[in-house]
């Protein structure tokens, strides 16, 4: 059950991935990484790590994304 | 962004996010985590807190100097402790060998110096991420000011 939970989440974060490096709205694209960091902190959780888990949560969830929308709220929107 | 909802939501979040960034610092030695995890989670409970209100709201708590100043204090501790140890006669960031108390394995306060250790790197990483976004929202109204 754990092994198929990772492989969706694996998934999804491949699915993710190229979805930041393809899409053309920058804000969105800042959403989606914020949703791959997610899904990343609960495969490291899954995989026995929970410090980085927290760290993961924590900076690529929450700071880095709050960052770069300030970025975006200082330059332009589309690429 | 005069948000009601989310204002009275970070009012009440805030405080619980700080208290368990709290935890997750002064339980380094213990459990997951520690200093920089811990120190992220401050720092980005108060950015949730400039960001819901505004950034005046948020400098009158943390002013822009004073997240300088503990910037700074934070990596002094760490260097300080290292240096301590060094002046007790053992290496740097010696523990045990400079006669750090160890205390009983498990209790909160044991570990010797590396509940200060951590203490100082959560004190340096909490005041970098809101040192870092007062100086990238500050800046902004600056410009907006010249226009």
């Amino acid at each position: 059950m754990t092994e198929l939970l990772q492989y969706l989440l694996m998934l999804f974060l491949v699915v993710c991935a190229v979805a930041v490096a393809r899409i053309r709205d920058l804000l969105a694209a800042v959403i989606i990484f914020a949703a791959y960091s997610l899904v990343m902190a609960i495969l490291w959780l899954l995989l026995a790590s929970p410090d980085i888990a927290i760290t993961e949560a924590a900076l690529g969830a929450g700071v880095t994304t709050l960052l770069l929308l300030a970025a975006i709220s200082k330059t332009r929107r589309e690429e | 962004m005069e948000d009601l909802i989310l204002r009275y939501v970070s009012r009440i979040v805030v405080p619980f996010v700080q208290l368990y960034g709290l935890y997750v610092v002064f339980h380094g030695h213990l459990s997951p985590g520690g200093g920089f995890s811990g120190g992220a989670i401050i720092g980005a409970s108060m950015i949730l807190y400039a960001l819901a209100f505004n950034l005046a709201a948020g400098t009158k708590k943390i002013s822009h100097d004073l997240s300088l100043i503990l910037e700074s204090s934070g990596g002094l501790i760490y260097a300080g402790v290292g240096l301590l140890a060094i002046f007790l006669g053992a290496n740097f960031l010696g523990n045990m060998v400079a006669g750090f108390p160890l205390g009983t394995p498990g209790n909160l306060f044991s570990g010797g110096a590396i509940m200060l250790i951590t203490l100082g790197v959560g004190i340096k990483v909490a005041a970098t991420m809101i040192t870092l976004f007062y100086s990238l929202i500050e800046e902004e109204q600056a410009t907006d000011e010249h226009h």
